[in-house]
């Protein structure tokens, strides 16, 4: 059985393009390219009934800001914009000249950084229903790079790097080496600045 | 000049298209890479607000979402802003059922690290944002994010 030395034939190749763009065009329309970024929140468990009312918290350690119906910022009694507000959050969280009226402080000993003055800050957020869910999130924005910020500089000071650069280490270095000392970094830098923001229940006015 | 004189009845040969499926491929493999299956049709309109603050949800399978905003079909459903979970309107008070039973689609090991995320429009009022965030408190799924657009901060420049 001699077989002959016939050449094979290639296969053709030609419909393969085809193929591929019937795929292609598939998944170009399933696609979303939209990612989910947001700002993440933990809302407080609900309220049981018998359950005693929490301590009262002195005036000057609360930092209110109330929003209305009509969009408008009243902030510790103050009308504000909102490109004011986050100066004035970060002045209060710090309160860096120890003013009589802002947060007092409570010696805390924290990890890595040792006693440290800690502020007894908590900040109140109100709004009313009829306040645009696009204000509530420039307000809750504000709030949280005011404490960005603030971390951001803490951190820059003591260990030399940015609060933002540590947590990005501590979330997604696979090397423990580098992931844990930042995980410990980020956790004095937040015994340090606890972000405390507490939301009221709404008040149903200026419908 | 009749060096370059062109031979009259030579066909100019055509493009070769050989590397068209290669081409074709490696787009298709950047799309079927990137692709997210789109989670649902959206009934209502979506235009996120910005922040700048903002923090990526890394585990997409743990994530359950929540529509607010206007109905897209205004002439039926009217202009109140409506919420949509799934393909379908529904109620605030379908909120803690939608949450507990996506909650019972998965494994009780993760139950405490499903985040919703509530996608709303930037015009919504947020009477019907406080009323959905006080079910979701009622259903002790207490991890919440607002889903925003990402601002360019003009000061990073």
């Amino acid at each position: 059985m001699a077989r002959s030395k016939r050449e094979l034939q290639e296969i053709n190749a030609g419909s393969m393009a085809d193929i591929a763009f019937l795929l292609l065009v598939f998944f170009l329309v399933t696609t979303t390219m939209d990612s989910s970024w947001g700002l993440s929140r933990k809302l407080p468990p609900p309220i049981l009934e018998n359950q005693p009312p929490p301590p009262p918290i002195k005036d000057r350690n609360v930092f209110t800001v109330l929003a209305n119906a009509n969009d408008q910022l009243l902030v510790e009694g103050e009308l504000m914009e909102i490109s004011e507000l986050r100066a004035a959050a970060k002045e209060f969280i710090a309160n860096p000249q120890k003013k009589e009226d802002l947060p007092q402080f409570k010696e805390v000993d924290v990890e890595l950084l040792g006693p440290t003055m800690v502020s007894k800050q908590v900040i109140s957020l109100q709004n009313d229903n009829g306040t645009s869910y696009n204000l509530y999130i420039q307000v809750q924005n504000e709030l949280e790079a005011a404490y960005n910020e603030l971390r951001d500089e803490l951190a820059m000071e003591k260990f030399g790097v940015k609060y933002s650069v540590l947590e990005d280490i501590a979330q997604h270095s696979d090397l423990p080496s580098e992931s844990e000392p930042a995980k410990a970094k980020v956790k004095a830098i937040r015994k340090v600045y606890p972000q405390r923001i507490s939301e009221a229940e709404p008040k149903e006015t200026g419908q | 000049m009749s060096k370059f004189k062109k031979d009259g009845n030579k066909n100019t040969p055509a493009v070769s298209t050989a590397s068209l499926p290669d081409i074709v491929f490696m787009l298709l493999f950047f799309f079927m890479v990137t692709t997210v299956m789109r989670e649902v049709d959206l009934k209502i309109k979506l235009n996120q607000p910005e922040a700048t603050e903002i923090e990526k949800l890394e585990d997409r399978s743990l994530v359950d979402y929540i529509y607010i905003g206007e109905p897209q079909n205004t002439s039926l459903y009217g202009t109140l802003p409506k919420i949509q979970l799934d393909d379908d309107f529904a109620s605030v008070e379908d909120i803690q059922d939608y949450v507990f039973q996506k909650r019972s689609d998965r494994p009780e090991a993760v139950h405490g690290a499903i985040i919703i995320s509530l996608k709303v429009d930037e015009e919504t009022k947020m009477g019907i944002v406080t009323d959905v965030k006080q079910e979701l408190r009622k259903a002790q799924s207490l991890k919440i994010s607002y889903s925003t657009r990402e601002k360019v901060d003009k000061n990073s420049f």
